[in-house]
């Protein structure tokens, strides 16, 4: 998928939310849709269990509208986190222009979170990408838990994020620095713009 | 009551970008075909995007295009204003009568009919009255006719019958170009990525974006120092906060989170902004602008395909000047075909020389008007005192074409040198750039009109002489009794005098004496100056001999010249004929020219001539025995040599 055609003056940036189960991307995802005004989003679609759990994906397009005359639109996906979807999540993750991985920010999650950001380097390279040449942030969610539960941003970073990309702590359920990962991810996406434009 | 249009609200002070294109097609459409197009043609929008713009904008066009057109301009308030001042006054029908006589009638705001009953049915009848007259209306709106409250079911159906057409926000170009536009109009310049910055934040109409800009201007004046862009984002979104704080916010929404979704918006357009290079940016704005137009614009998008082109100003820059000569070619095109002006060649600047052939071919088609016959200068033309008043009235209209006698017509009897006089000042005026001079002789004129009702393009021909700067027509008298013609020329009599363009005609007698032509084309043709030519005098024979013979290669002796001037003669191509016949004669006898054979030539034998008759005088005046005065001339002594006949009869 092309990120910028210039021929149609558009830009359509696919960013991905990546993580393990339970780890609060469709919660992103949620929070965002209502921030955004009826004008500018498409419908979310959201293919759910009965138990809330993400099945297929979550979708939420975005318009930004034109922007230095290119017609913007974002599309937000989740990938369902447990880990026998991983065919699904292989599929969502097909021609994504950056991703978000979302950590759980409890200690007894650290394996998960581990095991998942490893499932998405394998993924990648399935589709031919090299994890350390694609648009990457991390997000460290569920930090409104008490102390005791949960790692710090820096103990994560330690764990983590050993490529050293930009990291957020979050709590999506209120929202606390979901825009802040947006707009993190975004910007490393649109930087290539210059870069990789007539690719 | 009606409020004059506004001089600043044409078409061409109208930014046009994606939003209210349709909307100014539309209107452009309306006012090339009043009444019939769209009728009414409806246009809402929100406050300050235009709508009042685009209705004056309207009438503006309607005006230019048919300056005899009544157009009205009035909001609804006026209207209502108007209406209750004549029903108090017992002059309802005086009040209805007035408006259905406007031939366009653009009426703003109207979506204060909102509760108002009997201005809802009066406004039914006069939209009603108006389409059934063939009548234009125009009508704008903050919202669509349906969602005008308590709108009657038929005023709505009314309204929607025509067209309904909205004005949106404009886009962050046109808004770029709306801000460029005013901030040349106000002689300010900024530094450049200022504007931008205005146009990237959000505003809800352009109303707003101008209180913004003259803050802008306001802030640069006072501080004697260009402002940046960073300072200008300041500046604008202090108070673009405030004004947020002041609308009300949404239930639910956590302060302080309500607008996540702008701030992350307007970083993402900051890194775009960035990341798009400043050039792709341009060529984007080129391309949207010039599509916006109509323009296809495949030439500017291949630049955008290529990684780093060359000389991108430089390719903008051809691309307007083509796109300028386009306008050019098509509005000249328009002039003469208005159809063919409508062909997409005209709006792609990559067929260029296609639309220059598509022109050319017009312009062959459409021939302009015959001209003036070049064998007849100005500088040709023998004055005397039987002609100086015509000569002098040609070169007062030379001096000021159009202004000081419109139409000239020059009356005479045939042969004095009319077709000369007109055909004279028709090269004269010829002269003038970009002139357009039309001089024919009428029956040309007649069958040219026919020649195009039969080819059924009257149009065409009709163009052909609208173009003229100058409509000269030789012998107008020949119109009588051609009632088309007589009507046609009605109609571009009209018009041409109109635009102050130069109308002559020439005349066998004063217009009031022919027949059979209309009362309001003779009182026109009376309107300007009605110069008489008089039999050629003395003067003025001899100076058309001396010319006449000089061209022959003929040095006569002034004996002769005198002679020959003497003559009776009433009309300068009699002169000619019969100094023709003596040149021919010397020619064949091969025998000087003098005045002694000019003598024998036109009046027999001389010496026999004494003797026959005793009234003989060297004028060639013979005077009879039963007293009255007979020219030799008249009388046929001896049949000319059949060469000297043929002569006459070439003449």
């Amino acid at each position: 998928m092309s990120l910028v055609n210039f021929t149609t003056r558009e830009i359509t940036c696919k960013i991905v939310y990546y993580g393990p189960g339970r780890s609060g991307k469709t919660t992103n995802l949620h929070y965002i849709y209502g921030r955004v005004p009826d004008s500018r989003r498409g419908r979310m679609v959201s293919l759910a269990t009965q138990t809330d759990r993400t099945l297929f994906f979550d979708f939420l397009p975005i318009d930004l509208g034109q922007i230095s005359g290119f017609n913007t639109r974002f599309q937000l996906y989740t990938v369902p986190g447990q880990v026998y979807y991983n065919a699904t999540r292989r599929l969502v993750l097909q021609g994504a222009d950056g991703v978000v991985f979302v950590a759980d920010s409890q200690a007894r999650q650290l394996d998960e979170n581990l095991e998942s950001l490893q499932n998405l380097q394998s993924n990648l390279l399935e589709h031919g990408v090299d994890i350390r040449t694609m648009p990457l942030v991390l997000q460290y969610n569920k930090q409104d838990l008490p102390r005791e539960l949960i790692l710090s941003t820096a103990d994560l970073d330690d764990a983590l994020n050993f490529r050293g990309v930009a990291s957020f702590s979050a709590d999506a359920l209120h929202g606390v620095g979901v825009f802040e990962t947006l707009k993190g991810v975004s910007e490393m996406v649109l930087k290539r713009l210059a870069a990789g434009s007539t690719a | 009551m009606t409020t004059a249009l506004n001089a600043k609200y044409t078409f061409e002070t109208f930014v046009i970008g994606t939003a209210n294109r349709l909307a100014v097609t539309a209107g452009r459409t309306v006012a090339e075909n009043p009444g019939s197009a769209y009728n009414p043609l409806f246009i809402y929008s929100g406050s300050g995007l235009g709508k009042t713009h685009v209705l004056m904008a309207i009438g503006h066009a309607a005006k230019r295009l048919a300056p005899t057109l009544n157009v009205e301009y009035l909001t609804l308030d006026e209207y209502v204003e108007a209406f209750h001042a004549a029903i108090a006054a017992g002059q309802g029908d005086a009040f209805r009568r007035r408006f259905q006589n406007v031939d366009v009638l653009l009426v703003d705001d109207v979506q204060f009919l909102s509760n108002r009953k009997e201005m809802q049915s009066e406004l039914l009848r006069l939209t009603e009255a108006l389409q059934g007259a063939g009548h234009q209306i125009v009508l704008t709106s903050d919202r669509p006719p349906p969602e005008i409250a308590d709108l009657d079911e038929r005023l709505i159906s009314r309204l929607s019958g025509g067209l309904v057409v909205d004005i949106g926000v404009p886009d962050y170009e046109t808004r770029v170009a709306i801000l460029r536009r005013k901030a040349e109009e106000r002689g300010t310049s900024f530094q450049p990525g200022v504007l931008e910055t205005v146009a990237g934040l959000e505003f809800a109409n352009v109303r707003e974006l101008m209180g913004a800009l003259n803050r802008l201007v306001a802030f640069q004046a006072v501080n004697d120092q260009p402002i940046n862009a960073e300072a200008t984002k300041q500046l604008l979104s202090a108070a673009a906060a405030a004004a947020r704080a002041a609308a009300p916010v949404a239930p639910g929404v956590s302060p302080g989170s309500g607008d996540e979704f702008g701030a992350f918006l307007a970083d993402v357009t900051v890194t775009v902004g960035k990341a798009v290079e400043v050039w792709r940016a341009r060529v984007g704005e080129a391309v949207l602008r010039w599509r916006g137009e109509g323009y296809r614009t495949h030439r500017l998008e291949r630049l955008l395909e290529q990684e780093t082109p060359a000389a991108v100003d430089e390719a903008i820059a051809e691309f307007v000047g083509d796109v300028e000569r386009l306008k050019a070619l098509q509005a000249e095109v328009g002039q003469l075909d208005p159809q063919a002006s409508g062909e997409s060649v005209f709006r792609d600047p990559e067929r260029m020389s296609e639309a220059e052939e598509a022109a050319a071919k017009v312009r062959a088609g459409v021939a302009p008007p015959p001209g003036p016959s070049g064998a007849f200068p100005l500088a040709g033309y023998a004055v005397g005192s039987s002609n100086e008043v015509a000569v002098s009235a040609v070169r007062a209209v030379l001096d000021q074409p159009g202004k000081k006698y419109n139409p000239l017509v020059l009356v005479g009897k045939s042969g004095l040198g009319k077709t000369h006089l007109l055909n004279a000042l028709g090269l004269e005026l010829d002269r003038a750039n970009g002139a357009v001079v039309a001089c024919l002789s009428t029956q040309a004129f007649i069958d040219e009109l026919i020649a195009a009702i039969d080819g059924n393009r009257v149009d065409w021909w009709r163009a052909r002489y609208r173009r003229a700067t100058a409509l000269l027509l030789d012998d107008i008298h020949l119109i009588a009794g051609k009632e088309r013609t007589q009507e046609e020329l009605f109609n571009l009599f009209n018009l041409l005098q109109d635009q102050e363009r130069q109308l002559a005609f020439t005349a066998p007698a004063h217009p009031n004496t022919l027949t059979g032509i209309e009362e309001r084309v003779v009182s026109r043709l009376e309107g300007g100056l009605v110069a008489e030519l008089k039999e050629p005098d003395r003067a003025v024979k001899r100076a058309v001999l001396e010319r006449l013979l000089a061209g022959q290669n003929v040095t006569p002796e002034p004996a002769l010249l005198d002679y020959l001037a003497d003559r009776p003669s009433d009309s300068v191509r009699s002169l000619v004929g019969v100094a023709q016949r003596v040149v021919g004669a010397a020619a064949a006898e091969d025998v000087p020219l003098t005045a002694g054979l000019a003598r024998e030539v036109l009046e027999g034998q001389a010496p026999r001539e004494e003797r026959r008759s005793s009234g003989f005088r060297t004028s060639g005046i013979v005077v009879s025995s039963l007293g009255g005065i007979k020219s030799r001339e008249k009388m046929v002594w001896d049949w000319p040599e059949v060469a000297d006949r043929l002569i006459e009869e070439l003449r």
